[in-house]
C-alpha cells in the first residue's frame, strides 16, 4: 500500500493531518453576489435581446428571453441602473451560469 | 407415444426461448464485453439450481408493426434459484432481445416476481441491462416501470432487495436501484443516468461520454448512488454473494450465525491507534482487530469516505459497523457522509443488525458549501437513524467526540445501549483550542503576553476537560475500557442485548429529514 498524501484541516483552531477528498477539493468557493450580475440560471438560448449597453433600466424590465427546456424564459433587470456591458448575443447558446447582463 | 411428442415438442419451444435475441446479438452482447442474462444467473446461482418462470410470456403491441416482431421472453428472464442453498427471487434483463427494452409484458414478469420474493420473505436480485423504456409501447412501458417502483417501495425494509447494474440503466428506469438496497456497478459496463449523453448536449451543449456522465467511478465515488464497485462481472457476483452471507432473508429473521473466530494477530490496536488526536490512522484496522477473522465488508467505500459503514461478525454475529475515518477529512460528517450513514443505519434497524459505532471526530464540516448544501437537514439524517433505531446500539468513543459530533455519533442522549469510551477519548463542546479561546478570552486579551496566556489556559482546559471521566462522571458513559478489552466487552454487551425490546409511540410513520 503506498503512503497517502496528508494535509492540514482546520477544524475549532486544531489542525488536523488528513487526506483531502476529491469532492472537497473541487469544492466551490462561495463568493458574494453582485446584485447588477445576470446569469443563466438555466443552460438555454437567447432568442431575443430587448436592451443595447448604455440603456437605463428599471428593475422587472425585460433583458432577453432565453430558450431552454422548451419554455421561454423571462430574464428581467434585477435592479435599477444602467446596462454596463453586455456579453451574449441573439443566438447564443449559454451554459447555466453564464453571464449576460452587468448593470451598475 | 403422444405423451413423448408433447414433451419433444415443449424441449424445442423452450430450444427456442433460450436462445435469446439470436447468435448475433449474443456476439454483440460478447464484443461489449458483457455476459448473457442467463450466463449472469447461472453465476450468481447455486449450480442448476435456477426455475425459470413465464418463459413463453410474449409482448401484446401491435402498433409499428410490432405484431410482426417475436420477443423471446420478452427481454427479462425471472426465476427462482437458490445462493448458498438458501433460496433467492431474482430477474435479469436480457440486453439481446431488443435491447432489453421495458415493456408492458416485460414489466409483469418482473412485478410477478417481485410479488413472489415478498410474498415468501426472500431476498431479490435484479439485473439492470436495458436501453430503457420501449417507446413503441408508449404508456404501458411507463405504466410497467411505475408498478415495479410501487413494490421496490412495499417490499422496502420488509427483504432485501440487490440491483446489479450491467449494462445500460437510463432514464426512468434507474429509479427501480434507487429505491433498493444495494446496487452493484462494474467499471466499463455499469451506465446509469437520467438524460444520456445525447441529450446533455443538444440540450445543454456539455459534451461528456457515458463513462463521465454517469459510469461506475462516477456512482462510486461522486454521486454515491452504487454500493459496490467490481472491475468484472464475477467479481460482482462475489460481492453479491459475500454481501448475502451477512444479512437475514427478512425483517422477520436475523442474519445467518457463523462459527466464532478470532481477529487475525495482525490487527493491534495499540499499533494502530496515535495518541495525538490529531494524527490519522485508518479505522478500519480498528474495526477488523475487533470483527471474527479480520472480516470487514466495507459498503460504498469510495464515496463520503470520511465514514466507514459496513457488515462485520462479533463472535458469529452479523455487526453493522459505523465509523468515523480520522485519516479522510479529519472523520467529520459533512452532507455525504450523513447520508450515507443515515441510510446504513436504518438498513441494520430494519433487518435485525446491532449497530457498533466507532467514534473519533472533531465535528461537523465547516463552510459556506457545507451550510449552502444542506449540512443541516442531512446531519439530521444521522440523528434521526440513530434515536430511531431499536436494535442493539454500542459506541465505542476512541478519541474525539466533540460537540454535535458526540451527540449524533450515537450517544447515550440518543439511548445507546451501552458507552463505552477508550482513556484517549476527548469528549466536549469542542476541541481544546476553540473552547479556550471562548472562556479564557477576557485572560488572554489581558495577559502580558497573549499567546503565553492561551497555550497555558489549553492546556488547563484540555487537562480538565478533553478526557472521558467528566462525561464518565455523569453517568454518560458506562465504562471507560482498555482498548484492547474492546472486543471482549462488544461481545459480552451484543449478548446481554439479544432480547432487545422498546416501546416506541403507535404513529404511521416518521418523517425523516430526507
Amino acid at each position: 500500500m503506498s503512503t497517502p498524501k496528508y494535509d492540514l484541516l482546520e477544524i475549532d483552531g486544531l489542525q488536523y493531518k488528513t487526506q483531502f477528498t476529491e469532492k472537497f477539493i473541487n469544492r466551490k468557493k462561495w463568493e458574494k453576489p453582485d446584485p447588477g450580475i445576470v446569469t443563466t440560471h438555466i443552460p438555454g438560448s437567447i432568442i431575443e435581446m430587448y436592451v443595447k449597453e448604455g440603456q437605463e433600466v428599471k428593475a422587472g424590465d425585460l433583458l432577453c428571453l432565453l430558450e431552454a427546456m422548451k419554455m421561454h424564459n423571462k430574464i428581467l433587470a434585477p435592479i435599477s441602473g444602467s446596462i454596463a456591458k453586455i456579453h451574449v448575443n441573439k443566438g447564443d447558446k449559454l451554459h447555466k451560469d453564464a453571464l449576460m447582463f452587468e448593470i451598475k | 407415444m403422444s405423451l413423448k411428442r408433447n414433451v419433444l415438442d415443449l424441449r424445442k419451444r423452450k430450444e427456442i426461448v433460450l436462445q435469446g435475441g439470436g447468435e448475433e446479438a449474443i456476439k454483440k452482447q460478447a464484443a461489449m464485453g458483457k455476459l448473457t442474462a442467463r450466463e449472469r444467473i447461472e453465476a450468481i446461482l447455486d449450480k442448476d439450481s435456477f426455475h425459470e418462470y413465464d418463459m413463453f410470456v410474449e409482448h401484446q403491441s401491435k402498433d409499428f408493426d410490432m405484431d410482426k416482431k417475436v420477443l423471446h421472453g420478452d427481454g427479462v428472464i425471472i426465476g427462482t434459484g437458490t445462493i448458498y442453498g438458501e433460496p433467492v427471487c431474482i430477474y435479469a434483463q436480457d440486453f439481446t432481445v431488443a435491447g432489453g427494452s421495458l415493456g408492458l409484458m416485460h414489466a409483469r414478469k418482473i412485478t410477478k416476481i417481485m410479488d413472489h420474493a415478498l410474498k415468501m420473505r426472500v431476498p431479490l436480485i435484479g439485473i439492470n441491462d436495458s436501453g430503457g423504456a420501449r417507446i413503441q409501447e408508449g404508456v404501458d412501458s411507463l405504466a410497467g416501470y411505475g408498478e415495479i417502483f410501487f413494490r421496490n417501495t412495499q417490499a422496502s425494509g420488509v427483504i432485501p432487495q440487490l440491483s446489479v447494474i450491467l449494462g445500460p440503466c437510463a432514464g426512468g428506469a434507474v429509479y427501480s436501484p434507487a429505491l433498493t438496497d444495494f446496487v452493484f456497478v462494474v467499471d466499463n459496463i455499469s451506465k446509469m443516468f437520467i438524460t444520456g449523453p445525447e441529450v446533455v448536449k443538444t440540450v445543454l451543449g456539455e459534451v461528456v461520454t457515458m463513462e463521465e456522465l454517469g459510469g461506475a467511478r462516477v456512482h462510486s465515488e461522486i454521486s454515491g448512488n452504487a454500493h459496490f464497485f467490481a472491475h468484472s462481472e464475477y467479481e460482482c457476483f462475489e460481492q453479491i454473494k459475500k454481501l448475502l452471507t451477512f444479512i437475514p432473508w427478512s425483517n422477520q429473521a436475523k442474519a445467518k450465525p457463523f462459527p466464532s473466530k478470532p481477529p487475525r494477530p495482525e490487527y493491534k490496536i495499540e499499533k494502530i491507534i496515535p495518541s495525538d488526536p490529531t494524527q490519522p490512522y485508518d479505522v478500519r484496522d480498528i474495526i477488523r482487530a475487533v470483527a471474527d477473522d479480520s472480516d470487514f465488508l466495507e459498503i460504498q467505500q469510495e464515496f463520503a469516505k470520511n465514514i466507514v459503514v459496513g457488515f462485520g461478525r462479533i463472535d458469529g454475529e452479523t455487526i453493522g459497523f459505523v465509523a468515523n475515518q480520522p485519516s479522510v477529512l479529519a472523520g467529520v460528517l459533512d452532507c455525504d457522509s450523513s447520508d450515507k450513514a443515515g441510510r446504513f443505519i436504518r438498513f441494520c434497524d430494519a433487518f435485525n443488525i446491532p449497530i457498533v459505532t466507532f467514534e473519533d471526530m472533531p465535528g461537523y464540516l465547516p463552510g459556506v458549501e457545507q451550510e449552502h448544501m444542506g449540512v443541516i437537514r442531512h446531519g439530521a439524517k444521522v440523528l434521526y437513524a440513530y434515536s430511531e433505531a431499536t436494535v442493539p446500539k454500542i459506541t465505542v468513543i476512541l478519541r474525539k467526540a466533540y460537540g454535535g459530533g458526540y451527540i449524533a455519533m450515537n450517544s447515550r442522549h440518543l439511548k445507546a445501549d451501552f458507552m463505552f469510551a477508550w482513556p484517549t477519548a476527548e469528549i466536549a463542546v469542542m476541541g481544546p483550542e476553540g473552547a479556550a479561546n471562548i472562556i479564557f478570552k477576557k485572560e488572554i486579551m489581558a495577559a502580558e503576553n497573549p499567546e503565553e496566556m492561551r497555550k497555558i489556559k489549553v492546556a488547563e482546559y484540555r487537562e480538565k476537560f478533553a478526557n472521558p471521566y467528566v462525561a464518565a462522571s455523569k453517568g454518560y458513559i458506562d465504562s471507560v475500557i482498555e482498548p484492547e478489552e474492546t472486543r471482549k466487552i462488544l461481545k459480552h454487551s451484543i449478548e446481554v442485548s439479544s432480547n432487545k425490546s422498546v416501546l416506541t409511540p403507535a404513529k404511521k410513520h416518521g418523517i425523516p429529514p430526507f
